[in-house]
């Protein structure tokens, strides 16, 4: 059953099995950046893996020494008493769960408003991935400039003292409002990928035959977007377990996220090993998250 | 319909919501001011200011030289990989699937801090004095941006049929001369889009590039990460609403390209990853 599943799926996409087909490219044209990818990307993730066991020297050189000390430290801080580290895990946690929550309840609308109403749907389309194209860099540092309490718009409505006296910039706010910002983009387009497929005549023959609208939105609208959402919640939710620049730029010095403490590691306190180790857990949670995520997709496959 | 027109109204909002701050450092850098926050009537002098900068001018070259540098390299691993991958055998194609969407997912602070325990490493290892600057950059740009590539231009292989390809291989023409007479024709804006692309990714990255640089090598995300320190400044905004010009027109032209090309509406899309 599987298999002629993935079948369908290969000749829908116009792939055939080897042997099926007539002659074709040679598979040795992969060589190259597989060869890329496996010296500058596989070995340096496993060359973080190995330091993650070794030990600092002197300023800043690392010793291979097949110590578990990081992995140690890290385990006495996760369930000790003193919990830095723990903290900062499940901050980085809350932050990428109510990142992803936030960008999918501001992106769903929207991208239901193009999928469902637009007429120029491309060109929207485009109008919202533009701006995920752009740098990141400039898109997180212009709140610097809107959260301003001195920003000229709030100045010209009087309520620079009510931007002031709500302290958003250099804080954890200003850090959750440059995440929704600029990882709308990514949750908008599976979204939208997903919506567009439907066939909304369905829905209006649920509304003609009496479900109310919500109704009709909650029984067919929503499982048929629920992949979307998925893909969506991913691209989202994996790079901000490891987000550096927007809580560096707009959260001041009171937000420190796992990002951080891993920079910190190599940009300040030097320590190689456990930075590699605080690396290895980042991969080890996302690790976890996904199979996670497998298995709920795999459940709502078998219902579906 | 009463939702219909709530939902347009929400739109226009989100529409608000993705471009208002993307105008405001473009606006703010036409500021006269010395401050950026108090407007002080229409000028262009921290353009001129931002030009006449040597760390601003050798950083935008020094970007757009690896951006091109990657984007070349790029285009071939990518491409290559894309001609091989649609028939691979299941078991092999998975696993470099799986790989190539590894570069693009994978939190970009863990692969920075990776590449540059490698280079450090490997370069100490190698007797390379030392081993970080523009082209630790550019080798690590690539891995993720082979993958863009790869992308875009396999979406469009796939689905322009390989039938072309499979009489010109029944003819007796080799890999080579099919590419160059069959394939290239029908693939080159695909080809062209994902370099523009993998250009725009490179010349905006700000992460990697950080890591793995070395003291002389300063692109221009990171001289304006670097000034941000002192705060927000209209020099900064006028370099910064340089670089936005720069990229919004590359992937404009990278949009158009593949417009123009594919008749299929799905290549006509950006991939969003």
């Amino acid at each position: 059953m599987a298999d002629t599943k993935a079948e369908a799926t290969e000749h829908r996409r116009g792939e055939t099995r080897a042997g099926a087909g007539g002659p074709r490219y040679p598979g040795w044209l992969a060589t190259p950046a597989v060869a890329w990818y496996l010296v500058f990307f596989l070995a340096p993730l496993a060359f973080i893996a190995v330091t993650s066991f070794g030990e600092v020297v002197g300023f800043s050189d690392v010793s291979y020494t097949w110590t578990l000390d990081n992995y140690r430290y890290l385990w006495d801080d996760f369930f000790g008493d003193f919990h830095l580290y723990r903290d900062i895990f499940l901050e980085t946690f809350k932050l990428s769960v109510i990142g992803t929550l936030s960008t999918l309840v501001i992106g769903f609308p929207l991208a239901y408003y193009i999928a469902r109403y637009a007429k120029h749907k491309t060109l929207l389309l485009l109008l919202v991935i533009v701006p995920f194209w752009t740098s990141f860099l400039i898109r997180a540092y212009a709140w610097l400039i809107i959260l301003d309490p001195e920003f000229p718009v709030f100045r010209a409505l009087g309520m620079s003292g009510f931007v002031e006296s709500h302290e958003l910039l250099f804080t954890p706010k200003a850090v959750y409002i440059g995440v929704a910002y600029n990882y709308l983009p990514l949750m908008v387009l599976p979204l939208y990928a997903a919506l567009e497929r439907i066939d909304w005549s369905l829905v209006e023959a649920a509304q003609d035959l009496g479900d109310p609208p919500w109704r009709a939105f909650r029984r067919i609208t929503l499982p048929l977007a629920l992949p979307g959402v998925l893909v969506g919640s991913l691209l989202v939710f994996i790079p901000l377990m490891g987000e550096y620049i927007i809580p560096v730029i707009l959260g001041g010095n009171k937000t420190f996220y796992a990002g951080n403490l891993i920079a910190q590691q190599f940009l300040e306190s030097r320590d190689w090993p456990l930075g590699s180790a605080l690396a290895m857990v980042v991969i080890g949670a996302l690790t976890i998250a996904l199979l996670v995520y497998a298995r709920v997709l795999g459940r709502q496959e078998q219902q579906g | 319909m009463m939702g219909r027109r709530l939902l347009g109204g929400y739109a226009i909002l989100a529409y608000i919501f993705l471009y208002a701050p993307i105008a405001v450092v473009v606006v703010f850098a036409f500021n006269g001011g010395r401050d950026v926050l108090y407007w002080q009537g229409f000028s262009t002098k921290w353009f001129e200011e931002a030009l006449k900068t040597p760390e601003i001018t050798n950083a935008l070259k020094l970007s757009i030289l690896i951006a091109l540098g990657n984007a070349l390299v790029a285009c071939v691993l990518g491409t290559m990989l894309a001609l091989a991958l649609p028939r691979m055998r299941p078991w092999v194609r998975t696993p470099i699937d799986a790989l190539a969407y590894m570069t693009l997912v994978t939190p970009e602070i863990v692969f920075a801090i990776a590449a540059l325990v490698f280079f450090v490493q490997a370069g100490s290892r190698l007797g390379i004095e030392s081993p970080l600057g523009w082209h630790t950059i550019l080798i690590a740009h690539v891995v993720f941006n082979a993958s863009v590539v790869a992308l875009v231009v396999r979406a469009r292989f796939v689905s322009m049929g390989q039938q072309l390809e499979e009489a010109s291989f029944d003819l007796g023409a080799g890999p080579l001369s099919t590419f160059r007479q069959v394939t290239l024709p029908r693939l080159a804006p695909a080809i062209l889009a994902g370099g523009l692309l993998a250009f725009t990714f490179s010349f905006d990255d700000f992460i990697t590039s950080f890591f793995v640089t070395g003291i002389e090598s300063e692109t221009l995300p990171i001289y304006i990460w670097g000034q941000l320190r002192f705060g927000v400044t209209p020099a900064i905004n006028a370099t910064a609403a340089m670089m936005l010009a720069f990229t919004l027109v590359t992937v404009v032209i990278a949009y158009l390209v593949l417009r123009r090309s594919g008749q299929e509406r799905e290549s006509a899309t950006l991939p969003g990853v």
